[in-house]
């Protein structure tokens, strides 16, 4: 989808601003908010793919005016609210209205380290040969799906070279809408920063996007 | 998205908004744990994990090796994800890492311009700067900028290359070793490392930064 999220190349105004001393979270809101939204996973029974769509699916303004742990909050709420787990009245009053929801797994204190280090693997058996090999010049397709895609707009319509082929993975605009993994090859594919952003780009500069077969034809 | 709670001038605004959001956050705990879906005792331990266990000493260690042992930085570029597995860091957003080697003809930065794509197992969680909307605009266009407001001039010789994480690969930068450090051992040279350097926007400490 067409996203305040994607936002390679886009014109922002000031520098790039490292903060002093980088807490690692800024109130104590954040600390809980990413413990809850990591723990919810597994009740929840969402992918990583239908967590991101439900982050960045939101008008620009409201995308731009919250900060990174109120996305994950509001993400979190809708993925919540999607599968009743809760309520809004439940959310206004503070406490459960409603009957439990039955969840298949709760995330307990046992479990968290076994869950974190084993994570999330997305790469799959292949069932067919990979289309494109390493040195192959390919096209970044001009595709502009209403739903969850992992193909910045900067890159497409441009012509790269794939780089690296990085096997079968998971292709996340399948697994977003709940449609299936739909396993899908995936390369590193190199772009002169001349193709990406025109004659006074640093003639110095490549750019590489990891993308999915169907993202890419031949150029 | 905003910065952060960081501009001053609006310091009673954002201090409201804070408090809204912090009391949403409590009432989603208040009813996830009497649902049953959380239990807190499990969030708190994610919360240390990250805040004490997990973050760029890791990665420092990983880069120290590979300065230190020219048979581990062969396998670590070659499939970077077992030889990390060696030093016991693994899982979560880090499922597939590649090592990218920064040589002085070459300087590689990471960037994730659709979110915050990170790898957490040798890094930890990003920073601000990392998940802000000038760094994820501004990397994949003007890098040599990006390193400029890191307060460093990249030569004009040296070519750069970004990587956008736009898969669930998780990318890790292999700085160049700095010069004068023949037979410090890896415990010494992790020193050196620094966090920026291993997502290509720093460089690792020098020596006369430590002497």
């Amino acid at each position: 989808m067409e996203g305040a999220h994607d936002m390679g190349g886009v014109k922002w105004s000031g520098p790039v601003r490292p903060e002093p001393n980088e807490p690692m979270f800024h109130a104590e809101w954040e600390r809980r908010a990413f413990a809850i939204t990591l723990a919810m996973g597994m009740p929840g029974g969402w992918n990583i793919d239908m967590s991101r769509f439900a982050r960045e699916d939101r008008p620009p303004q409201d995308y731009l005016s919250k900060s990174y742990y109120q996305i994950w909050l509001a993400g979190l709420e809708r993925l919540m609210l999607e599968r009743a787990l809760i309520a809004p009245d439940e959310i206004e009053a503070g406490k459960p209205l409603h009957p439990v929801k039955p969840v298949a797994k709760t995330l307990t204190p046992g479990d968290v380290a076994r869950v974190l280090h084993r994570g999330g693997p997305t790469e799959r058996e292949a069932k067919a040969p990979a289309r494109f090999a390493a040195g192959d010049r390919v096209r970044a397709r001009m595709i502009h799906p209403p739903t969850h895609t992992r193909l910045p707009r900067y890159v497409r319509g441009h012509v790269g070279t794939v780089e690296r082929v990085l096997g079968c993975h998971v292709f996340p605009d399948s697994n977003a809408t709940g449609a299936g993994e739909d396993p899908q090859w995936l390369y590193t594919v190199t772009f002169d920063g001349g193709e990406l952003w025109g004659e006074a780009s640093d003639p110095g500069l490549r750019v590489s996007v990891d993308a999915w077969e169907p993202y890419l034809e031949p150029a | 998205m905003t910065d952060h709670d960081h501009d001053h001038h609006h310091h009673d605004h954002d201090h409201s908004e804070l408090s809204e959001t912090e009391l949403r956050v409590r009432a989603l705990e208040t009813i996830l744990t009497q649902k049953g879906y959380v239990d807190p005792a499990a969030l708190d331990l994610l919360i240390q994990t990250y805040e004490t266990k997990v973050g760029p000493r890791n990665g420092a260690r990983v880069v120290a090796r590979a300065w230190a042992d020219p048979a581990y930085r062969d396998r670590l570029l070659e499939d970077a994800t077992p030889a990390i597995a060696e030093l016991g860091y693994a899982g979560r957003q880090g499922e597939h890492i590649v090592a990218l080697e920064n040589t002085p003809a070459l300087h590689n930065m990471v960037v994730c311009t659709l979110c915050s794509c990170y790898p957490w197992p040798v890094l930890g969680l990003p920073p601000v700067w990392y998940k802000s909307a000038p760094y994820r605009s501004k990397a994949v266009k003007d890098p040599r900028g990006v390193l400029r407001d890191f307060g460093f001039e990249l030569p004009a010789g040296t070519n750069i290359r970004v990587w956008d994480s736009t898969a669930e690969i998780r990318y890790l930068v292999l700085p160049l070793r700095p010069s004068g450090t023949d037979g410090w051992s890896e415990e010494r040279l992790a020193e050196l490392v620094t966090r920026d350097s291993m997502i290509g926007t720093g460089l690792p400490k020098q020596l006369h930064e430590v002497a």
